[in-house]
């Protein structure tokens, strides 16, 4: 059993800022930053587009705070969003500090881009790159802390719970698939999203809603979970993503015929340059279902992936792409063989971000003493219905900050070691891990089947569009699929690097994860975002302005409950793109 | 184009006897797959013991570096078709210990990483100003290749040096040191000079250049660790012309 102050479940970019800050609060601490692979590995890397914060001249705080929330469609908590929109500024400058290579301008200022649903230009970005460039210029700076213990490819299967109050996790070092307790005072959880839920994503195939499961099973409640973000423009068969910034940097979407579609769906008028908040420059859940109508319509084009709309660059030029885009050049080229400069690029909406998570206040903390958590895998909410494009990778950096400081400060309230409960437990896990490592080789089904099954489960229930009877039927096979993964068998007998045994217990984290979900969806009653009911097809403030809250009964089944919705300066009202 | 295509595979289990084999399977050839999706093919359908990393599939997080004939190479930006009609042969990323399977080890490099400071110094502290350190599009052309490195060990693969001297800092770590020595920004190339300029550092290198053609992000390690000879040898001389000037 190895002891730490406080113990950051992984090393993304919220968890090395959290563990930054932590020793910025109080550098006698000791972190451990525990992550199922290297930190640099961590799905942070594959952001593109870029990071908001008011910076430029002629913007304001208080219009990236409406932006945001009538983006969120209302349900993002506006006292998180105004500490979000503040703090912003001042973390990206302090990753500038600490070598983030910022596209700049010509005079040596950090230069500005145009991003999806925001009204002024507030988006800084190191060309397409920016997630990569953020999370190795954190991994790097995090390298000079001697007080960071590191436990890289170590996978956490369970959170240790005792008289109410974590400390500390069980993980397994996959090298060697040594099991072991990793306690401390406090947990911060930064693990990210949920994506492989879904069978086309954007999302690494490492991120399989582990921290919301470790949570959800350790009675901590999880927020928002219907609320799942389907982003326009991914390549077919790969789900790779194709960056916001193309249509930023004045990039067309087209379907069959060529037209510009989104003037039909209430987003404004075309014209040849961008414009800010319309047309393609509209939030990524209004532009992810004006994509189905079309699909609808007949003016999408059928491949063997699915069908698609057309990403149109051309008119960009080599110089602009090479320069603003460089990446979506490199994408195309190695992963479908076209050239943007001189042909379209076919796309199609693909889930992207959760904007559901570990339901926190906005420092972080969840509602389990001890446990806080920041970045993709918490819900604070900034983001409500829809999360804007370039506010997650700020998002990760202020409320990893938040969240560090805040464990940092309730670690140093308690310093007792684990006691016997505690130990207790962490044999109990060992005990578990033991069982599904070594009797689950009888079985008939494969870990892998019952994945794709669920996957494929998610889309035709929690898709874009739901109705009552998908999501119904969605949680029944779930239901069906949680009794085949008990049967499902584990063919890998070793202890070093098994990746099957992980397979599995990812996907048990999954099958929780999903149900969520699914149970949310189907208790919300109306549209709102990106979660779209075609039996409620309107916004019902009078009932659903609020946050649902789901926790796990003692049957192992979520139930949903709600939480207002925290309404500071912007009273609800519609949301205007376009006009 | 035949519709199936044969990847030999090297399997090995540090906790059974024997050493690695390899042991084929027969995977469908389509136009859209990379080594990777064969690789996935093997684990979801044929066999799931196969262990390997993998995350992204988009080439930036450097997890699944494999040698795929004979080269290092990422294997989800190398597509079967391209070595149809097969067989492809996948193995370990060379230079490396193997855990298990295509599994490499790299605590050497994750040692070797901090040792070169790869982090942005400054004599001032870390004061944090309400404006950024200016820095124009020129100034971050003459380090911004380095700074595109993903860590996926092709080169450390690729380097004969190192495949003969593990204390060699290596590709990456030293283009890595050369990324912050080049940021306007930095001030710490002297607090990196004597890592870099030791027998281990940059003078182990014999300039065979195949770091650079292994790198898949287009970083140039080879240049970088030339360029730093240069420095290093300037630095050297001064000293002890100027020993007042050295710092």
């Amino acid at each position: 059993m190895a002891d730490h102050d406080v113990v950051v479940v992984g090393g993304g970019g919220a968890g090395l800022r959290a563990a930054i800050a932590i020793l910025q609060t109080d550098p006698r601490l000791d972190v451990a930053v525990v992550s199922k692979v290297y930190p640099m590995r961590s799905h942070t890397v594959s952001a593109e587009g870029g990071a908001a914060a008011v910076i430029a001249a002629g913007d304001t705080l208080d219009e990236h705070a409406y932006d945001t929330v009538s983006g969120s469609d209302w349900l993002s908590d506006q006292d998180a969003v105004e500490a979000f929109v503040a703090e912003a500024p001042r973390e990206l400058l302090q990753l500038e500090h600490w070598g983030c290579p910022w596209s700049r301008m010509p005079d040596g200022e950090v230069a500005v881009r145009a991003f999806g649903g925001m009204k002024k230009m507030r988006t800084w970005f190191a060309a397409d790159k920016t997630g990569f460039h953020l999370l190795h210029t954190l991994f790097q700076t995090s390298l000079q802390y001697e007080q960071i213990t590191r436990y890289d490819e170590w996978y956490v299967t369970t959170l240790l719970v005792d008289e109410n109050r974590v400390h500390g996790v069980v993980g397994i070092e996959l090298a060697t698939g040594r099991i072991e307790a990793i306690t401390g005072r406090a947990v911060v959880l930064c693990t990210g999203g949920c994506g492989r839920v879904f069978p086309f994503t954007t999302n690494g195939n490492i991120k399989t809603g582990d921290g919301m499961a470790l949570a959800y099973r350790a009675g901590a409640p999880l927020k928002d979970m219907e609320f799942v973000q389907y982003h326009p423009t991914g390549l077919p068969f790969t789900g790779i993503l194709i960056t916001e910034a193309a249509r930023a940097e004045g990039g067309w979407l087209l379907n069959k015929d060529g037209y510009r579609y989104l003037q039909d769906y209430d987003l404004g008028t075309p014209s040849p340059e961008p414009v800010l908040r319309s047309m393609e420059l509209g939030p990524r859940d209004r532009l992810s279902q004006a994509f189905v109508h079309e699909q609808e319509k007949g003016n999408t084009v059928d491949t063997p992936y699915g069908p698609v709309v057309y990403l149109d660059l051309r008119h960009l030029g080599a110089g602009v792409i090479d320069s603003k885009l460089p990446f979506v050049r490199e994408l195309c080229l190695q992963y479908e063989r076209i050239d943007p400069v001189h042909e379209l690029i076919p796309v199609r909406p693909v889930q992207h971000y959760m904007m559901g998570g570990v339901h926190t206040d906005i420092d972080g903390a969840t509602g389990l003493p001890g446990l806080y958590a920041a970045g993709e895998v918490a819900c604070v909410s900034i983001n409500g219905a829809n999360r804007l494009g370039s506010n997650s990778l700020p998002e990760l950096l202020v409320f990893g900050r938040r969240a560090g400081i805040a464990a940092a400060g309730f670690a140093a309230t308690d310093r007792r070691g684990p006691g016997h409960a505690v130990q207790a437990q962490a044999a109990d896990e060992h005990r578990r891990l033991e069982r599904d490592l070594l009797a689950r080789r009888d079985g008939r089904e494969r870990i892998a089947d019952v994945r794709t099954d669920m996957q494929h489960t998610m889309e035709g229930s929690a898709g874009i569009y739901r109705d009552t009877e998908t999501l119904v039927k969605g949680a029944d096979r779930l239901r069906e699929l949680r009794e085949r993964f008990g049967k499902a068998t584990i063919e890998d007998d070793s202890r070093a690097f098994n990746t099957e045994l992980v397979a599995a217990l990812e996907l048990g984290f999954m099958l929780d994860v999903a149900e969520t979900i699914v149970a949310c969806a189907l208790r919300r009653e109306e549209s709102r975002g990106a979660h779209q009911r075609t039996d409620f097809p309107r916004r019902d403030d009078a009932r659903l302005l609020a946050h649902s809250l789901v926790t796990r009964d003692p049957t192992g089944s979520p139930r949903v409950g709600y939480l207002p919705v925290t309404i500071t300066r912007w009273p609800p009202g519609e949301r205007v793109y376009g006009r | 184009m035949p519709d199936t295509i044969t990847l030999q595979v090297t399997r090995y289990r540090p906790d059974a006897d024997g050493p690695p084999t390899l042991q084929e399977y027969v995977v469908p050839l389509r136009e859209e797959w990379a080594v990777l999706d064969g690789l996935n093919y093997i684990k979801d359908q044929l066999d799931g013991t196969l262990s390997f990393r993998w995350s992204c599939r988009m080439g930036i997080c450097g997890s699944c570096g494999m040698t795929v004939n004979g080269d290092p190479a990422l294997t989800c930006g190398t597509f079967l078709t391209d070595y149809a009609p097969g067989p492809v042969r996948v193995e370990p990323l060379a230079n490396f210990p193997v855990i298990r399977d295509l599994v490499v080890e790299i605590d050497d490099f994750m040692r070797k990483l901090p040792e070169v400071k790869p982090w942005l110094v400054r004599e001032d502290g870390e004061a944090l100003d309400d404006v950024e350190f200016l820095q124009t599009p020129a100034e971050m052309d003459e380090y911004k290749q380095y700074s595109m490195c993903i860590n996926c060990m092709l080169c450390y693969a690729a380097c004969p040096v190192y495949g003969l001297e593990p204390d060699f800092l290596g590709p990456a770590a030293i283009a890595l040191a050369q990324r912050y020595n080049l940021d306007s920004r930095d001030q710490g190339a002297h607090q990196r000079l004597d890592v870099l300029a030791t027998a281990e550092g940059i003078w182990a290198c014999t300039y065979v250049g195949e770091c650079t053609t292994a790198c898949p992000k287009g970083v140039d390690p080879a240049g970088a660790i030339q360029r730093y000879k240069l420095t290093a040898a300037t630095r050297t001389l001064r000293s002890f012309l100027m020993p007042w000037r050295a710092r």
